[in-house]
């Protein structure tokens, strides 16, 4: 998504992204980030929450419209309602994806190795 | 406050992120914004993996479970008029039954409306866009870059589009 941003914004039209995952906004170089601290996949806040989600949608205008040097990121004072254990549960799909899937065994020793180093 | 990237990833799925080596190409590229909000015509970019259920191919999740690192680039062009029971969600990376229980979610096109009607901005164009996220492992994201990225600008262009909010999921 950061390279859809750079590349629209090279065209001559204006983007502003938001996004749970600024670390990767910022590697990548984005010209207008909103960070909100969100699970992934609600992106602009919970289903049916159209207060939260209108709040995110101004604060993304906001930055739109006053941001004055590429790479701007502003972070969002909106909290996620639920609990961090509930909402860590909540954002991932029933089952793992299958690169996940493939890839989990290689990283569990990584970090087995990792702590043992 | 400063948003914790990592704060609703379990360990494995940060430690995917934190491998995955990326240095930022400079510049960054820039498009000063010329024009107050309410006089702009604003379009909406996800990676949510929506499609149109009645006349589009669904994003290509058997070839991702067949080659787990492939994801599918392709583009779907939505009316910003759809009815939110004409769009289904492909994504094998996140729970999608929010978006299913509420498109704004992610593609805010009821709020988008709701902005033109009170002069916070200026109109919203006729179409909007989707991606699915997932570009493969390690990410590629060169077929956006060279076909589906172009053919979607060449149609925000041809729509007068002055401002895009894009949403990754």
């Amino acid at each position: 998504m950061p390279v859809l941003a750079r590349q629209i914004e090279a065209t001559g039209i204006a983007t502003i992204l938001v996004t749970m995952m600024p670390y990767w906004a910022e590697k990548i170089g984005v010209p207008r980030t909103l960070a909100v601290e969100f699970p992934f996949g609600q992106t602009l806040g919970g289903p049916g929450n159209s207060g939260q989600q209108m709040r995110v949608i101004r604060q993304a205008l906001s930055v739109l419209a006053t941001a004055d040097e590429p790479g701007t990121t502003i972070h969002s004072p909106e909290k996620w309602p639920q609990d961090v254990k509930q909402a860590i549960q909540g954002w991932q799909p029933a089952q793992p994806s299958p690169i996940i899937a493939e890839l989990s065994p290689h990283f569990r020793e990584m970090l087995r190795q990792r702590r043992k180093g | 406050m400063t948003v914790d990237s990592f704060k609703f990833l379990p360990r494995l799925i940060a430690t995917f992120y934190q491998m995955t080596e990326r240095a930022p190409d400079l510049p960054v590229p820039w498009t000063p914004l010329t024009k107050p909000l309410s006089e702009c015509n604003f379009s909406l970019v996800t990676s949510g993996g929506l499609y149109v259920k009645t006349n589009q191919d669904p994003i290509n999740l058997d070839r991702e479970r067949k080659e787990p690192r492939w994801g599918d680039p392709s583009l779907r062009i939505i009316p910003m008029d759809i009815r939110p029971s004409e769009v289904a969600i492909n994504h094998l990376h996140v729970n999608t039954t929010y978006v299913e229980q509420d498109i704004n979610v992610l593609l805010p096109v009821t709020r988008m409306q709701e902005l033109v009607r009170d002069g916070t901005i200026g109109s919203v164009a006729h179409h909007a866009y989707s991606f699915m996220g997932y570009q493969g492992y390690p990410p590629d994201t060169s077929a956006w870059e060279s076909t589906y990225a172009p053919h979607m600008i060449d149609e925000l262009g041809a729509e007068g589009v002055d401002c895009v909010l894009l949403t990754p999921s």
